[in-house]
């Protein structure tokens, strides 16, 4: 038996102005689950198109099952059993289950396609590898979940042997995720060779085999997953100690800075998705929302900001009325805000990086003169910043911002929100999709931020995040604080008890 | 020679000029194919722009409008828009300024202005309407544009009949003092029918420029034209944006208007159909890659193919040769992607 399926070779990859991957070297070993493990921007993502043919490497070569390759389109790689499942589906929408899977390769009997066939063949393979998808189903009524599974099996259905899952659980529910994993695990069983793209590293203490690490471009080293502890994959990631504990004095809270009073918002649909709420958060506090998702943090936090029409109730910033006024007054009067969802919100994907760091303030002194751009004030700015901030980017401030990784987008938007000083910061799941390093980056400017005595409002699903960094957790419930807890003191039963409905003060007897 | 070709800096400016050659090599072919001689045609085109004084001017004379367009639609690309409507913005603008320079009597320093901002604002009005539609309701503005141009089309022809002394043809002509004609510039050209707009064309291409890229307000409607959620989340006041660029937009389309019943005419005219300058406008903005300077230069191209085509006639070229170049022109101009590719293989098969 060969020992290696997969063999690419000191892999050397450019881009204008910056090197994707520099000499990578990534063996795989026939029949292993083996993770890719690196920061966001490091390289995997390059790497794996140029194993897919999407990118021609400049240097190095790649060797399938020990015979040397030119995989120069990814229909060449799909021929030598190589499979990718992409972060992003590539589905169409209004096409059934079998449709997407036969598309390019259907089979044909005198013109005619004949889906009964393909739809067997489907049912039969998705059956022998635990998948449980219905052949008939429209892509558009099955869940994320389900459609990851299509992927798979389009890749099943192509005869890939090795294949490549691209950060696979970034979509999925907690629940979604084991059951990924179990089918993996399966895949493996049935001769099946995986590369595990991922920055999560509980996931690949949990299915992968060996491990191969990259940072910043350039090859760390690979591991054998079992004898290697989290920390030690995390400090081979970020190229230093990583602490997964924040370490923050007590708290010492002032002022009331923000006042809501029976706030009441409805959601696009219409529905009350804030209903009779109240909350309050003190100069120098960290106060955390935990709730399941889907229960008004998102009209919260947009009722805030200003993105959302108040209903009723009242919303006060130090003092001050602030429930009807326009997003440009409420910036103005101090309010910071990191969005959920940092390509709708946060950024003008188009708009080159110095330009984004002006979002909010570019009509005012120094940025501009009598309406009139300075841009040499702003392009000092946004050095500083990225500086500051340790934004990595390929061309600097005149970077594309569509172009920048997604921790580095994020890292852009926090910058710019920090540094405008607000009295008060809006936080809505600031690290999603981050990789560990970025996380501690972020958690360790928020609390600096709380030292220097801004409020700032943290809203996250992720229940650990909340526990972690928040002085006070609020607990959201349909649309209501259902209590508040001293983060100190909290643990995750109760708080999860609280997230399904219950107050802070009943015993689990009386659930 | 290769660096230059990898370069993206450069390519900005190698993709649209490698566009107009390919564009010239079809066209070269299509007169091969049709039995005619593409060097006699292309002496053609070359003397219809250049070969007399009188050929040059009635060149400057037909880029004129298609400069005014092209930063019509492309103002509308940078901030977000597709503004089909410069035919329809062009024509509202083209009556106005000659309803105001038949109704209004004035000395020219005050007579001339207020003509062209008639022009400009019958333009930006008519362009409102979209624009209205599309912050307020979210109407799509291509649907509204696009049935505007026929509205502004039939409209017109109607006013033109109303106003006093017109014929069933055209109006009267507007009084001296809101003419933009020159019997100097006229001289020059051994009497072609050159006039001032020339000079309005290029400072608006300049005012272009300074809107898009030096002032805050450009930088706000580029910020809507990008992503109006991240521009809401910034304070900035979208719907009004939108109405604002596509006012804009219309404003440079009924200046265009302007060059055309003021300029090289001194009448307004009833037109059957459209005359193709708002949509010839698309291709000069994506010549132009949407930016001030690239739109004077492709205005100036397509302006002369427009002039060229004729004398090409007259040295029994069909005239249809021409447009069919532009066309070819459009059409790689728009493969710019692939050009890109092209460019960059070429620069990797070298190394």
């Amino acid at each position: 038996m060969m020992e290696y399926i997969i063999e690419m070779l000191n892999i050397r990859k450019e881009f204008p102005g910056i090197v994707a991957n520099d000499n990578i070297t990534l063996q795989v070993k026939p029949g292993e689950i083996h993770a890719l493990l690196g920061e966001n921007g490091a390289g995997k993502s390059t790497l794996m198109s140029v194993l897919f043919g999407l990118y021609q490497p400049e240097a190095g070569e790649i060797k399938v099952r020990g015979k040397k390759v030119n995989i120069t389109n990814p229909n060449v790689a799909n021929d030598l059993g190589i499979g990718m499942v992409h972060q992003h589906f590539k589905l169409v929408h209004n096409f059934t289950v079998t449709e997407n899977i036969i598309l390019g390769q259907e089979p044909t009997e005198r013109g005619k396609i004949n889906i009964k066939k393909a739809a067997k063949e489907i049912k039969e393979l998705s059956q022998k590898y635990g998948l449980e998808v219905d052949p008939y189903a429209k892509i558009m009524d099955i869940t994320v979940g389900m459609q990851q599974r299509v992927e798979i099996l389009k890749m099943l259905y192509r005869n890939a042997e090795i294949l490549i899952f691209d950060e696979p659980t970034a979509a999925l529910t907690p629940q979604e995720i084991t059951e990924l994993i179990e089918i993996m695990k399966r895949l493996v069983k049935e001769g099946k060779s995986i590369i595990l793209i991922t920055h999560k590293l509980k996931e690949i203490k949990a299915v992968a085999d060996r491990c191969t690490i990259i940072r910043r471009g350039k090859y760390i080293d690979t591991v054998d997953v079992k004898t290697t502890s989290e920390e030690k994959l995390a400090s081979l990631m970020v190229g230093r100690e990583v602490s997964f504990q924040v370490e923050k004095e007590d708290s010492n809270p002032g002022d009331v800075v923000l006042k809501i009073t029976d706030l009441v918002v409805r959601d696009s649909r219409e529905l009350k998705a804030v209903d009779g709420l109240n909350l309050e958060i003190r100069k120098g506090e960290i106060l955390g929302i935990a709730g399941v998702d889907g229960n008004g943090q998102t009209e919260l936090l947009e009722a805030i900001a200003g993105l959302r029409k108040v209903e009723s109730g009242r919303i006060e910033l130090m003092g001050k009325d602030i429930t009807n006024l326009p997003v440009r007054n409420r910036t103005e009067l101090g309010i910071g805000h990191i969005p959920q969802d940092r390509h709708k919100h946060g950024l003008i994907l188009d708009f080159i990086l110095s330009e984004n760091m002006v979002l909010q303030t570019y009509y005012k002194h120094p940025y501009s003169k009598n309406g009139l751009l300075n841009n040499e004030a702003i392009n000092k700015k946004a050095k500083e910043l990225i500086e500051e901030f340790d934004v990595r980017s390929g061309q600097g401030i005149y970077t594309r911002t569509g172009a920048m990784s997604g921790g580095n987008q994020q890292k852009a938007i926090i910058a710019r929100e920090v540094d405008r000083s607000p009295a008060l910061l809006i936080a809505g799941q600031p690290t999603r999709g981050l990789d560990v390093g970025a996380i501690e980056f972020i958690h360790k400017k928020l609390v600096e931020e709380r030292d220097k005595g801004r409020a700032i409002l943290l809203i996250s699903l992720e229940l650990d995040e909340v526990m972690n960094i928040s002085d006070r957790i609020a607990v959201i419930y349909e649309g209501r604080i259902v209590g508040v807890v001293d983060a100190k003191e909290a643990t995750e039963r109760q708080l999860g008890l609280m997230m399904a409905g219950s107050g802070p003060d009943m015993k689990e007897g009386d659930f | 020679m290769l660096k230059f070709v990898t370069d993206e800096k450069k390519q900005k400016f190698l993709v649209p000029l490698l566009s107009v050659l390919f564009g010239f090599l079809a066209g070269a072919v299509v007169m091969i194919i049709t039995n005619i001689n593409p060097l006699d045609g292309y002496k053609a085109l070359i003397k219809g722009v250049l070969g007399n004084p009188r050929k040059f001017g009635e060149w400057i004379v037909s880029s004129t409008p298609l400069i005014l367009t092209g930063l019509a639609v492309a103002f509308g690309f940078r901030t977000g828009l597709f503004n089909i409507g410069a035919e329809g913005q062009l024509i509202v603008g083209s009556f106005a300024a000659v309803a105001v320079g038949i109704l209004i009597k004035a000395p020219k320093v005050i007579h001339l202005p207020l003509v062209l901002m008639a022009a400009a604002l019958a333009g930006a009005f008519w362009a409102f309407i979209p624009g209205f539609l599309k912050a307020r309701f979210r109407v799509h503005e291509v649907v509204v544009t696009i049935m505007l141009n026929y509205t502004a089309l039939n409209l017109v022809n109607y006013a033109i009949k109303s106003l006093p002394g017109s014929s069933n043809t055209k109006t009267v002509a507007i009084q001296p003092t809101a003419d933009l004609s020159s019997d100097f510039l006229s001289k020059i050209t051994s009497y072609s029918r050159l006039h001032w707009g020339f000079v309005v064309s290029i400072l608006m291409a300049v005012l272009f420029w300074y809107i898009i890229e030096k002032t805050t307000f450009g930088y706000e409607l580029r910020a809507v034209g990008f992503n109006p959620d991240a521009s809401e989340y910034a304070g900035m006041k979208v719907d009004r944006n939108i109405v604002l660029s596509m006012m804009i937009s219309g404003a440079f389309a009924g200046l265009a208007g302007a060059m055309i019943s003021i300029g090289t005419f001194d009448y307004a005219r009833v037109i059957g159909s459209f005359e193709g300058y708002g949509f010839d406008g698309i291709a000069v903005a994506l010549l132009g890659n949407n930016a001030g300077l690239g739109i004077v230069i492709a205005g100036f191209l397509f302006g002369a193919l427009k002039a060229g085509s004729r004398a090409m006639a007259l040295a029994s070229v069909p005239k249809e040769i021409a447009d069919i170049i532009m066309a070819f022109i459009v059409l790689f101009a728009a493969m710019n992607y692939g050009i890109k590719k092209l460019l960059v293989r070429l620069g990797k098969e070298a190394k």
